[in-house]
């Protein structure tokens, strides 16, 4: 603040005085603006180009709703997720992928997962009666109490204030704790960042208003994506009127992934 | 990548049930199985020089120093099997930097460098520093300014000096225990708070962990004076009887610990103990119940049990000290086996199975590569080459006997 | 105090310094601000570019087409599907024009008959229908009907069919049990057929004193399985005792 070295004089007319007020106010708008461009700036790291769009993160909380029923094993979500987030197309890594369930009529279970069921999958062959089949998407649940946020050493690993479980790809030392820690299965390293890696929920989507890749092109319906405590919401409905489970609960990391008609058998 | 696709195909002709898609490339490697290998090395060499100071069995004196040293080597190897493993080693100072207090392998990072600064490196300075001060008194050259420097400028060896050293040794030495014990049983809980895991995630894993590293630390400072002792001519006998009389009791502590876990899993008989069973029938077969059981601990304990005074002030077979001497050895040996059995079994078999509980998949260990079999034995034997240079700087044994008595011509060390 | 501590003190006192002095320097500026972690890579996750563009986007530019296709079966099918991530199409369309897969190897991926996939849902076997025509041949994509309305019913319920071929209700047709309006045909899920729902349907043929011919298996409807309904214990489609 500049202090006044004159000792004020009393202002001799109205007009006079205005303008002399205005003066003041633009020192003091000369001081305070460094100041105040320089919080704008700092701020805009951590804000951005999604916030300059009106984009609150607190108000919303996602998760995702899976229809068993509706499943049919094409592959298209996971097709989907590699080419929209750019994961490498080697059948080791994976963002999210389909199984298949068979349960046979002498009670064996057999699980299958060909490259993730990108290319669908071959005709079920078996010998024994078929009791149940069945095809079951997978991918990275968004805990709410997640076990690889909590054991990861450096704070690379972190859930946002939207319920999305992202990976600070820059600050991620490659440890894999959180991948040994998931007991979904759902992380991976990435060999090229040497990073650990897994869904974001298509983060870059979702925050511009878009629903993920997988859901995006699911053709019938069975991924269902949005707001988890809206009182509208695709989401909102579907956790409403099916009676829904949740993968290992025993576990307590409070998964987001929300599966209807889902199979005992499912792991 | 032009590498995978044959390695990658002959993994997956290998898997056998289903793993999740993720699951098929294990992610810790061999050298996760050799750092805890080491940090146990490292805590159970501790504990044996402690048990010299702190419950003042003299039989074992003469293994004090080079205890203390081997603890050293071995700490200051431990983080490069960790540092090769990492994704990106030049961002490891994160972890002292930001360390999530919630997660295990954070706070081991705080607990390692406890260790080495306040127990160990305090430990060898006060221990050593009389005698720091008298070398370089006596000495020349660039021997003399390396202990010189080591004194820190605390060249003050009046009696009252030296007890205060005493003092502190015994005060760092108390510390220390708890210290090794958190040391070492941190790296079992960093395996046992992994709640995904079925095959790790038990309360007992940290208390394994601690005891076989007291027995592979035990186990190698015996290896270790039988081999200098018998190169320098002065082998203590009734020294290495004790030894193997705690290594024994180790041994039967360590295995009672683990026959606990197995029996409890066995009779709760959760969900998990069809494919652990099928692991351990499996593909853990040799590691595990050869070479970890039968030849890691069965035999030992056979060769311990009859030849060191295990039940009393006479051994149950007594015989002549050369024979006695190599099946010492041998047993040690078999136990470092048996231990680093152990920690593979842990670390690999962990991730063999998959956390669907329905298949498995297998480790395909490099012979070369950054964390191939090559490096593992570079990182096993570069210990032994860091002690001998703290052996060379810092001697651990006292004086000849020639130079101590009187009258006698024989040069200083 | 002794000399050893002063010295030790000294050196603790740098490590320490260090420590903290390094903090200052190795610390992310954004770290901790909403987390332990740097609040830059919340940003750095948004600002990923899109392959994707999000059905919303077709029907800018192509109206007509999107108009047929939400009004068609394949409503719930975003473009993309078919047509592959096209973004950078939205972004600079003459660059980059959308592939459409026009072999028959692709429409399998969702319509290739399997075990798994529910009941009523289009399925065909690849091999035997309509061999060597692609599948557009037939059926325009984007308005998928059925060259000719499916006058069988194993034309969408083709394992049900198949079981029934073999077993004792093969020469019955599907309508003896379902009441089918011919809405269903068109429009399956807007009318569904109706199902059996007492044990006296199926004593119609099946009970003592059933009107119907010899030689039908004939139970006592009141002592055979009484506290039941039929199909708890027989499979319709298949109704062998076992």
């Amino acid at each position: 603040m500049t202090t006044e070295t004159k000792p004020p004089q009393a202002p001799a007319n109205a007009e006079e005085q205005v303008s002399r007020e205005r003066r003041e106010f633009l020192k003091q708008c000369a001081t305070a603006a460094p100041l105040l461009l320089g919080t704008i700036a700092a701020g805009e790291s951590v804000a951005g180009a999604a916030q300059e769009q009106g984009y609150k993160p607190e108000e919303h909380y996602y998760g995702m709703g899976i229809d068993v029923k509706k499943c049919i094993g094409c592959g298209r979500c996971a097709d989907a997720c590699k080419t929209e987030n750019n994961v490498p197309r080697e059948p080791l890594y994976f963002r999210t992928w389909v199984e298949r369930y068979t349960i046979t009529t002498d009670g064996e279970t057999v699980v299958t997962s060909p490259d993730g069921g990108i290319e669908g999958f071959p005709p079920s062959v078996s010998e024994k009666g078929i009791l149940r089949t069945f095809f079951v998407p997978k991918l990275c649940n968004h805990c709410a109490n997640p076990p690889c946020v909590q054991v990861c050493p450096v704070g690379a690993t972190f859930i946002t204030k939207d319920g999305v479980v992202l990976v600070d790809k820059d600050y991620c030392i490659g440890c894999r704790y959180c991948v040994q820690a998931c007991p979904y299965g759902a992380r991976f390293l990435n060999p090229v960042t040497r990073t650990a890696e897994k869904c974001t929920f298509c983060y870059h989507r979702v925050v511009q208003g878009k629903v993920p890749a997988c859901v995006e092109v699911c053709p019938t319906g069975a991924r269902v994506f949005g707001d988890v405590t809206a009182r509208t919401s695709p989401l909102a409905r579907f956790v409403r009127f099916n009676e829904i489970q949740v993968l290992k609960p025993q576990l307590n990391t409070g998964p987001k992934a929300y599966y209807a008609n889902l199979d005992g058998e499912v792991r | 990548m032009p590498g995978i696709s044959e390695q990658l195909s002959s993994i997956l002709q290998q898997v056998s049930g289903y793993i999740y898609p993720n699951e098929i490339e294990l992610q810790w490697s061999l050298m996760i199985v050799v750092y805890p290998y080491i940090t146990g090395l490292v805590a159970g060499a501790f504990i044996l020089a402690s048990l010299e100071r702190v419950f003042n069995v003299k039989e074992v004196e003469p293994t004090y120093r080079l205890a203390l040293l081997t603890a050293l080597a071995f700490l200051l190897i431990a983080p490069l099997p960790l540092l090769l493993h990492l994704g990106h080693p030049e961002r490891s100072y994160e972890i002292f930097m930001t360390p999530n207090t919630h997660s295990a392998m954070a706070m081991f990072g705080f607990i390692y460098a406890w260790y080495l600064t306040v127990v160990l490196l305090l430990e060898v300075w006060f221990d050593y520093r009389k005698d720091l001060v008298l070398w370089a008194r006596r000495e020349h050259g660039l021997r003399k300014w390396i202990h010189l420097i080591l004194t820190l400028g605390a060249t003050d060896i009046s009696d009252e000096a030296v007890q205060f050293d005493q003092k502190a040794v015994r005060l760092i030495t108390i510390i220390g225990i708890p210290s090794a014990f958190l040391l070492h049983g941190y790296v079992g809980f960093i395996f046992g708070s992994v709640k995904a895991n079925p095959w790790w995630s038990s309360v007992l894993i940290p208390i394994v962990f601690l005891f076989s590293a007291m027995v592979s630390g035990i186990a190698l400072v015996l290896l270790l004076y039988t081999l200098i002792g018998l190169a320098r001519q002065s082998l203590d006998m009734a020294c290495l009887d004790r030894l193997a009389f705690f290594l024994f009791y180790a041994l039967i502590l360590d295995l009672s610990l683990e026959t606990l876990d197995f029996i409890h899993r066995l009779y709760e008989a959760e969900e998990s103990i069809k494919i652990l069973s099928t692991l351990i029938s499996g593909r853990l077969f040799i590691s595990l119940v050869v070479l970890q059981g039968l030849a890691g601990t069965v035999l030992p304990l056979i060769f311990l049990g009859l030849l060191s005074p295990a039940f009393g002030h006479r051994a149950l077979v007594r015989l002549p000290e050369e024979l006695r001497r190599t099946l010492y050895l041998a047993s040690a040996v078999l136990i470092q086996i048996g231990i680093f059995s152990m920690r593979w079994n842990v670390v690999i078999g962990g991730q063999l199975f998959s956390k669907s509980l329905r298949g498995f998949t297998v480790y395909k260990m490099g012979l070369g590569g950054l964390e191939g079999l090559g490096t593992s034995l570079v990182l096993l034997a570069a210990p032994f080459f860091v002690l001998y240079v703290l052996v060379k700087l810092l001697p651990p044994w006292k004086e000849t006997p020639a130079e101590e008595a009187p009258g006698s011509a024989a040069p200083a060390d | 105090m002794p000399q050893q501590v002063k010295r030790l003190a000294v050196v603790f006192v740098v490590l320490i310094g260090a420590l903290i002095g390094a903090r200052h320097y190795l610390v992310p500026k954004t770290f901790g601000l909403l987390g332990h972690y740097r609040a830059a890579a919340v940003e750095a996750n948004a600002s990923k570019p899109m392959m994707y563009a999000g059905h919303e986007a077709c029907a800018v530019c192509h109206p007509d087409i999107v108009k047929i296709h939400d009004d068609a079966r394949h409503r719930t099918v975003a473009c993309e599907v078919c047509h592959g991530a096209q973004a950078a199409h939205v972004d600079s369309p003459a660059d980059h024009i959308p592939p459409a897969p026009r072999e028959r190897a692709f429409c399998p991926l969702c319509h290739a008959y399997d075990p798994a996939r529910p009941t009523g849902f289009p399925q065909i076997d690849p091999i035997t229908h309509n061999p060597g025509h692609p599948c557009i041949t037939c059926h325009n994509p984007h308005a998928p009907v059925p060259p000719h309305t499916p006058q069988e019913c194993s034309a969408c319920h083709g394992e049900i069919a198949r079981t029934k071929t073999l077993s004792k209700h093969a020469i019955l047709p599907c309508t003896t049990c379902h009441e089918v309006q011919e809405l269903h045909k068109n429009n399956p899920l807007a009318s569904t057929p109706t199902k059996p729902q007492t044990r006296e349907f199926c004593g119609q043929c099946h009970s003592q004193d059933a009107k119907a011919p010899s030689e039908i298996v004939r139970v006592d409807m009141s002592t055979h399985g009484q506290r039941y309904v039929c199909w708890q214990c027989h499979y319709p489609h298949s109704p062998e005792v076992q």
